[in-house]
């Protein structure tokens, strides 16, 4: 069948690229002259107590037999370990990969809602007054820096009018942890009050991260909506006296979702590198604190388990994408 | 005689542009009578595709000029923008329309029975006149009506000739050939019962040995239930076989309409006289006529055909009004090539 | 009409070329223009975090120093980092790009591969990894930013290559004798440079935020540096009450990034006739 024919074609290539990225990071990382040994140590460790924590940690062997052995555990899932909080890199990160989730998914939707009606009406609309606004308001939200914007949003809504909570995930414990994504928790054990309490914290950070990704949005489906709505299909179903509403948000819309769809996977990189400073801002218990913990603390082997699962992530969505898009434009199967 | 079906009187339109307004439609006139096939003939940037689109009312708007004239389909204005809803009902149900490219013309991302689906839902015959209420994506089409629909659809595929109907409702356009989509755009033009099909240029994308074939289909069915035809073909061969009358448009102006055989036999236009010396035998293109179109942004005033025209004088400088030269046949001239009676006391 | 006077008939290309060219002559006179250019380094604690006025237009930071005077000088190192980087990862990409798409095959797919690879993560979580490895500092950040820039120009001229090459003009030229370097620097280059232009525009404004953002986890120029992304975390501990500390520096981000977008729209419009459609 020609739509697994496509995802295995795809699937090939999801080891080759991630090796290689493993690679590229690894050896990039071990070029500087830093020793992690070191850091583990303390300051006041004598030269052979670094010696013999250097030689436990494989750091004496020639670096490509370090890289074969970083890849042989990487194999068995395992990352290392944190040089800060001394547990499994991994487990830290897939503790933690729920929330980042949670939140680009919900900057997703809101990117979602916010970006496709505005790019279709801003299109239909050209050079109206509202198109002049939303494409006014699309270029400044690619321009403003996600982190600063976080920091005005938060001091405005949270410090200065209280409506959102201030940081963080959740006001007390949370719902009982079942799969680490707290709607679907709080759902799932029907505890309303966590359930209003995590979507009130998720708000602020979620819209923050969603602005730029909506802008995105904006752009490809206004460009998508005009390269469609001159094409002879349009003016067939016009000449046919279809009605106009149908005509734009059913068969424009789903002609131009074909080329958005191909950004979606864009849009999520775009929304993972900004999860990682608005967490930061937020104080969001995801990846993206645990990467600037890691930076604070020099921790190579964690960064680089960061960029791995982020690696990994990204490629998966991507391959998502694409097989998406086989259900969504039929003549990818032709 | 009855009312005619559609008039269009002394429409001008046009287009700003870059370069200024481009005077695409000047005073053209059209009549069409019930039931009958009409070849609107010129070459290709004469204005014929322009009117078509006027009267389905998708021509561009954002650029779109009109200063003047009136398009009449049945009593009801179909220029005026305060009969929006009429002109909308009218359209794809009493006006129909077979495109001239049928492999852009169909939606690539929903299957062909989608497609007609949407057509018999809105467009059914069997759907009651009136207004729909409420936003169209969320409307219901009613069971019974589906399933009666559905049935006519199948029958009409089977007359269009394309087999296995069941099957080929569940493709999507990229897999069926283009002569196929071509009578599946005559379906869908012919399944809501209109009076009125507009069919523009329906094969010049086709190969040549199914063009015939297309308007010959098209031809018996549009007969057989009475519909009235208007077909623009810059192909006087197959004008000739198929229409029952042609009007001959030059550079946006109406210049000769006639019964086909008169419009063979006394071409009185010089510029229909040509056309017709240039066709090669047994039908073809149209070369062969010495000058070009003139500018749509500076044209003469009057006729615009004086610039090409050997018989042109200083009373070419202002538009001929309509004579006749024959039964129903219509031409404007100030130097016809035979002799022609006025307007008023022909109708008298 | 020339490009250039297109260029000035689109009000919002314009707006951005103007903003640039701005940001350029700021950069390079802000020892001359700003009120007090010592205060890149000098702090005066008694003033520590007041609000704008007229002697301080953006008002003071926690050391006392005057912010717009920063701002200024913070031009400099902004521009200097996105023109290397993105000056590098052009001169990086380009070549790749064009061996790539010429000569196709096994070395070619490895090529594109590789910058798969690179394309792999977001830009901002590889430049992490690599600035954090290398420690904070102008030198890291730039090499940091060009080498997980560069694949988007590699991309973008092995599509453009594998399309030109295809065509009449380059076969005839080859048919002719040309050597392949010649086909590949004479033919093809100049026939990819608007699409490169445009990328790079467009680009310059993606590694201008990149760069800030490093600079706010701590991954840029070491303090007292004035760089933009520094003094916005910096201000953080500040907020709500200096808020003039954070708002300068973030507007003065979102100015240059909004000038190089609009300009990259801009020269997409006038350069690219197959993507002009699209704005109308």
């Amino acid at each position: 069948m020609r739509r697994l024919e496509i995802i295995l074609s795809r699937l090939v290539w999801f080891i080759p690229t991630l090796f290689g990225l493993v690679f590229v990071v690894f050896f990039i990382s071990n070029v500087i002259p830093t020793d992690p040994a070191r850091i583990v140590a303390g300051e006041n460790a004598t030269e052979a107590q670094v010696q013999a924590l250097r030689a436990e940690m494989g750091l004496d062997q020639p670096i490509f037999v370090q890289f074969g052995r970083y890849v042989a555990d990487l194999a068995t899932g395992d990352l290392g370990k944190s040089l800060y909080t001394q547990r499994a890199i991994s487990e830290d990160l897939l503790h933690r990969l729920p929330a980042t989730l949670e939140l680009t998914t919900a900057a997703m939707i809101i990117a979602i809602g916010l970006g496709l009606p505005l790019g279709v009406i801003s299109a239909v609309k050209r050079n109206s007054l509202i198109d002049q606004v939303v494409r006014v308001l699309s270029v400044s939200g690619l321009a403003v820096a996600s982190f600063w914007l976080a920091m005005e949003l938060q001091m405005f809504f949270s410090t200065r009018l209280g409506w959102t909570p201030l940081n963080g995930r959740v006001a007390g414990w949370g719902p009982d942890e079942i799969t680490g994504f707290y709607v679907i928790d709080s759902i799932l054990s029907g505890d309303w009050a966590s359930l209003w309490d995590v979507l009130h914290h998720m708000l602020l950070p979620a819209i923050t991260l969603a602005l730029p990704a909506a802008a995105t949005l904006v752009r490809f489906t206004r460009a998508g909506v005009l390269e469609v709505i001159n094409s002879n299909f349009v003016l067939y179903e016009r000449a046919m006296g279809f009605p106009p509403a149908l005509i734009i948000w059913k068969y424009v819309l789903r002609n131009a979702l074909i080329s958005t769809v191909t950004q979606i996977g864009l849009i999520f990189g775009t929304l993972f590198a900004g999860a990682v400073v608005v967490e930061a801002v937020f104080d969001w218990p995801g990846l993206g604190t645990y990467a600037v913990q890691s930076i604070l603390q020099s921790d190579t082997k964690a960064i680089l388990g960061f960029s791995i699962i982020v690696g990994v992530v990204f490629i998966a969505v991507n391959l998502l994408v694409d097989i998406l898009h086989t259900f969504i434009d039929p003549r990818t199967l032709k | 005689m009855t009312d005619p079906l559609l008039t269009v009187e002394g429409l001008s339109l046009g287009f700003r542009g870059d370069g200024g307004f481009a005077h695409i439609l000047d005073g053209a006139n059209m009549t069409m009578n019930r039931g009958e096939i009409m070849g609107l003939v010129g070459e290709s940037g004469c204005g014929k595709t322009t009117l078509a689109s006027a009267i389905l009312g998708v021509l561009p708007r954002h650029a779109l000029e009109v200063r003047g004239g009136q398009i009449r389909f049945d009593g009801l204005d179909m220029l005026s923008p305060d009969h929006g809803a009429q002109q909308q009902a009218a359209r794809g149900r009493r006006v129909t329309f077979i495109p001239q490219d049928p492999f852009t013309s169909l939606n690539p991302v929903f299957t062909i029975g989608q497609q007609i689906e949407e057509l018999m839902k809105w467009k059914s015959p069997r759907r009651d006149a009136g207004p729909s209420r409420g936003p169209a994506l969320l409307s219901r089409y009613p069971r019974a009506r589906r399933k009666a629909d559905r049935a006519k659809v199948i029958e009409m595929l089977d007359l269009v000739q394309l087999p296995r109907p069941e099957q080929l409702l569940k493709k999507y356009p990229h897999e069926v050939s283009g002569g196929q989509r071509q009578r599946l755009m005559i379906a869908m033009a012919l399944l809501p019962d209109p009076d009125l099909i507009i069919a523009d240029e329906p094969t010049t994308a086709l190969d040549v040995t199914i063009q015939a074939q297309i308007l010959g289909l098209l031809r018996n069915l549009a007969t057989d239930r009475g519909v009235a035809v208007m077909l623009t073909t810059h192909d006087l061969g197959s004008a000739y076989e198929i229409c029952d009358r042609i009007t001959v448009m030059y550079a946006g102006q109406d210049v000769e309409a006639a019964p086909v055989a008169e419009f063979f036999n006394r071409p009185t236009h010089p510029y229909t006289a040509k056309l017709l010396e240039s066709l090669p035998e047994g039908g073809g293109g149209m070369t062969g006529i010495p000058g070009e179109l003139p500018s749509f942004y500076a044209p003469p005033p009057g006729c615009r055909f004086q610039t090409r025209c050997p018989r042109a004088t200083e009373a070419c400088r202002t538009r001929p009004p309509a004579r006749f030269a024959g039964p129903a046949h219509v031409v404007r001239c100030a130097h016809p090539l035979f002799d022609t009676a006025p307007f008023e006391e022909v109708r008298a | 009409m020339s490009p250039l006077k297109r260029l000035l008939a689109d009000r919002a290309a314009s707006i951005g070329a103007a903003i640039i060219a701005g940001l350029i002559l700021v950069a390079i006179l802000a020892p001359w223009i700003a009120p007090y250019p010592e205060d890149v380094t000098a702090f005066h604690l008694s003033e520590r975090l007041q609000p704008p006025s007229g002697t301080h237009l953006f008002g003071t930071d926690r050391m006392g120093s005057d912010v717009f005077s920063r701002i200024l000088f913070g031009a400099r190192i902004t521009i200097t980092i996105a023109l290397i980087a993105v000056g590098v990862s052009v001169a990086i990409g380009v070549p790749i790009g064009l061996i790539a798409g010429y000569y196709g095959g096994f070395p070619g797919g490895f090529l594109m591969r590789t910058s798969d690879v690179f394309l792999a993560v977001p830009q901002i979580v590889l430049a992490i990894a690599i600035a954090q490895t290398l420690g904070p500092s102008v030198e890291n950040v730039i090499l940091a930013l060009s080498l997980t820039y560069w694949p988007f120009w590699a991309r973008l001229v092995y599509a453009e290559t594998r399309a030109l090459k295809s065509q009449t003009f380059i076969e005839a030229a080859l048919a002719l004798g040309a050597s392949d370097w010649r086909v590949m620097v004479l033919h093809i280059l100049p026939n990819t440079a608007s699409a490169i232009i445009v990328r790079t525009s467009i680009g310059m404004g993606a590694t201008i935020l990149t760069a800030a953002a490093l600079g706010f986890l701590g991954l840029g120029a070491p303090p007292p540096t004035p760089e933009w992304g520094r003094t916005i975390s910096e201000a953080r501990e500040y907020l709500p009450e200096a808020w003039w500390y954070a708002a300068a520096p973030g507007l003065a981000i979102f100015l240059v990034v909004m000038g190089f977008n609009l300009l990259g729209d801009g020269l997409r419009d006038i350069l690219d006739p197959k993507l002009r459609k699209g704005r109308r």
